[in-house]
């Protein structure tokens, strides 16, 4: 027999501490708030003014009111799409050979730990790899498609993963019906599993983006320039892109160039929140189309 | 799947709209050089504190020769010559001159290099300006305080100099992959790299800054350009280097008398490069004009003579470093160095 305990004075203990948690945990919160606002708040201010035409359409320049971000900014948009050319079909395939068709044995259990473990993996880490085999192994230089390789391979784990997540909610049920009508694996897979996982794998792939664009380290240890006078215009191009730009624009001594920083800064968060949201809407537009 | 194509569709359009937006920089610049037919690409890395004279070099230079493609990298000192040394890049930049081992590695690779000073850079000693004991130190005071040995023993100012006061010592100093750190331990300690190891250090100036302007009881050291960037947070401290207390400035340095912690910058240039007729151009260039970009972005120039002089190195391709490939060295005005090398290169032909 289950009795329930009702004694006046625990009950006013336990909502007391239930009180006091609350109010850490929203102490919390504010603080973290409080930090992020003032920093953002910082930011903007400081670069708010050199966010002007110009600053988009400019070049590097040692004079900091004439320097601008384009070759940086163009540098991230290639980069960013040369890395999703790569990472994708390679991640999300792997997701799918590794949650569907691939027999479980000690073949996939190695590359699944090795994959979790590769997450976790400092991104300078991934710069030396693709410093040795990508630039000088395989004689990429210090190019673009170099960069997108390297960066492919830090995005990769994060894309697998996080594919792999997706199919996984993906109802049994639903494999079932589609292989009791007659379809292949492969049918089953294509028109069925994937079209219910695609807003978690979509999800899961512009985060995986997200930070390949905020990435400074490997690309400094590949060979991303500082100063560049022309946009990249093949895959064996130089590049930099605005992380770079930004890391270089901050350690000058005249603070002109640490407002160009902030404005840098200011494009760069409005890219990722630009990518962020595209994330959210995808995942919102797919849920909604499927009628589970 | 249909949104899937459209997001491509958007970075596509994305894309087109950046380069329509690069288009017109690029016209300018071709508007004007017309008489330019050099073309190619230079690839410089190396140190950050070259950097920005580097970057004003490309720059400028890309005006008069807009089909050449410069870019510059910054691997650091070490970092450069390890490229160089590869040979994966024209020219590095370097804050000191190259090392033995750098050469040596060179050599193995068959590379050949021609050391082409390009500015001053002055060290500023600094501390908080409500430090009100302190106006100048001495070599031998700034060893006792950042010597090996001074580890968790020199942590206050009465321990620097007696009447000194009774106050904490803070420090900050450039962090250890930095060719800064490289002079400043070769310079104070006798010793490249020879350094205590508790004090802030940092690859970022502005930290060091911020930190000694904070702590009353702070000493710190950076490139003379921080501090004139922020002489309101900062007090300059004078250096005694046995001829008596010596600000560092334009004058001080390129009269000789700031020592030991003025240093030459250097730019190393690949002999097989030079062939080419946009390099051979670029360090024309470079020559003929580092002196007044480099007072531009915070340094100071080098003594026309020394430019004279080292133009007729790079015109008779004399080969290797001036300074013996030892590394940081203190006290050596460049045009005795350099007048030196050009006699016995005459003496030996």
């Amino acid at each position: 027999m289950i009795q329930v305990v009702s004694r006046p004075e625990w009950r006013a203990r336990e909502y007391r501490r239930e009180q006091i948690f609350q109010l850490v945990g929203a102490l919390i919160v504010l603080f973290a708030l409080t930090t992020l606002v003032v920093l953002l708040t910082k930011i903007l201010l400081d670069g708010f003014a050199r966010l002007n035409p110009e600053f988009f359409t400019s070049f590097p320049s040692r004079r900091a009111s004439q320097a601008g971000v384009l070759p940086a900014l163009v540098g991230s948009a290639y980069l960013l799409l040369l890395t999703a050319a790569i990472a994708i079909p390679v991640g999300v395939g792997a997701a799918i050979y590794l949650e569907e068709f691939a027999k479980r044995n000690w073949f996939t259990r190695v590359v699944e730990i090795n994959i979790t473990n590769l997450a976790g993996v400092p991104s300078v880490i991934y710069g030396l790899l693709g410093l040795q085999v990508f630039v000088r192994t395989l004689h990429m230089e210090r190019s673009l498609l170099a960069g997108a390789c390297t960066m492919a391979l830090l995005a990769l784990p994060v894309i697998i993963t996080a594919a792999r997540e997706g199919l996984r909610t993906v109802p049994k049920s639903l494999r079932y019906g589609s292989l009791a009508l007659g379809a292949t694996q492969w049918q089953t897979v294509r028109y069925t599993v994937l079209p219910v996982a695609m807003p978690s794998i979509l999800t899961g792939v512009i985060l995986a983006l997200s930070r390949v664009v905020g990435e400074t380290a490997p690309l400094l240890v590949v060979g991303a320039v500082v100063y560049i006078s022309k946009l990249p215009d093949s895959l064996f191009s130089s590049f930099t892109v605005l992380p770079v730009q930004i890391y270089n624009w901050t350690t000058r001594p005249q603070h002109a160039f640490q407002e160009n920083a902030a404005a840098g800064i200011i494009v760069l968060l409005a890219l990722l929140l630009t990518m962020n949201a595209l994330a959210i809407y995808l995942r919102n537009r797919y849920q909604k189309r499927l009628p589970i | 799947m249909k949104s899937r194509y459209g997001w491509i569709g958007l970075s596509c359009a994305a894309i087109l709209v950046f380069t329509a937006c690069g288009k017109p920089a690029s016209k300018g610049n071709e508007a004007s050089a017309a008489a330019s037919t050099l073309s190619g690409k230079i690839t410089i890395d190396g140190s950050s504190t070259v950097l920005p004279i580097s970057e004003a070099l490309a720059e400028e230079f890309q005006k008069q020769h807009p089909q050449v493609e410069v870019t510059v990298g910054r691997s650091g000192t070490g970092g450069g010559f390890k490229k160089f040394a590869n040979g994966e890049i024209d020219i590095t930049g370097a804050s000191r001159p190259i090392r033995e081992e750098e050469d040596a590695q060179c050599k193995k690779n068959g590379i050949e290099y021609i050391e082409i000073p390009i500015a001053y850079d002055a060290m500023a000693v600094v501390v908080n300006p409500q430090n009100t004991w302190c106006d100048t130190l001495t070599v031998a005071e700034l060893k006792k305080i950042w010597e090996p040995a001074a580890q968790g023993k020199i942590t206050n100012w009465s321990q620097v100099r007696p009447g000194f006061p009774n106050e904490r010592l803070v420090l900050f100093g450039a962090g250890t992959d930095s060719g800064t750190f490289d002079y400043f331990t070769a310079a104070i300690v006798g010793k490249e790299k020879a350094s205590r190891g508790d004090y802030t250090a940092s690859e970022d100036d502005d930290i060091l800054v911020q930190g000694v302007a904070r702590n009353k009881g702070a000493l710190g050291y950076f490139g003379l350009a921080y501090y004139e960037n922020n002489q309101d947070k900062l007090k300059l401290v004078a250096i005694d280097n046995g001829n008596g207390p010596v600000k560092p400035s334009r004058e001080t340095v390129l009269d000789g008398t700031y020592q030991p912690l003025a240093r030459p910058l250097f730019l190393y240039v690949n002999v097989k490069a030079l062939e080419r007729p946009e390099v051979a151009e670029f360090i024309k260039f470079a020559l003929a004009h580092a002196g007044k970009l480099a007072e531009e972005v915070g340094y100071v120039g080098l003594p026309e003579q020394v430019y004279e002089l080292v133009s007729h190195r790079v015109e008779r391709r004399i080969t290797g470093s001036a300074f013996g490939a030892h590394g940081s060295q203190t006290g050596v005005k460049l045009e005795d160095l350099y007048k030196i090398e050009e006699a016995s290169e005459k003496g030996a032909e």
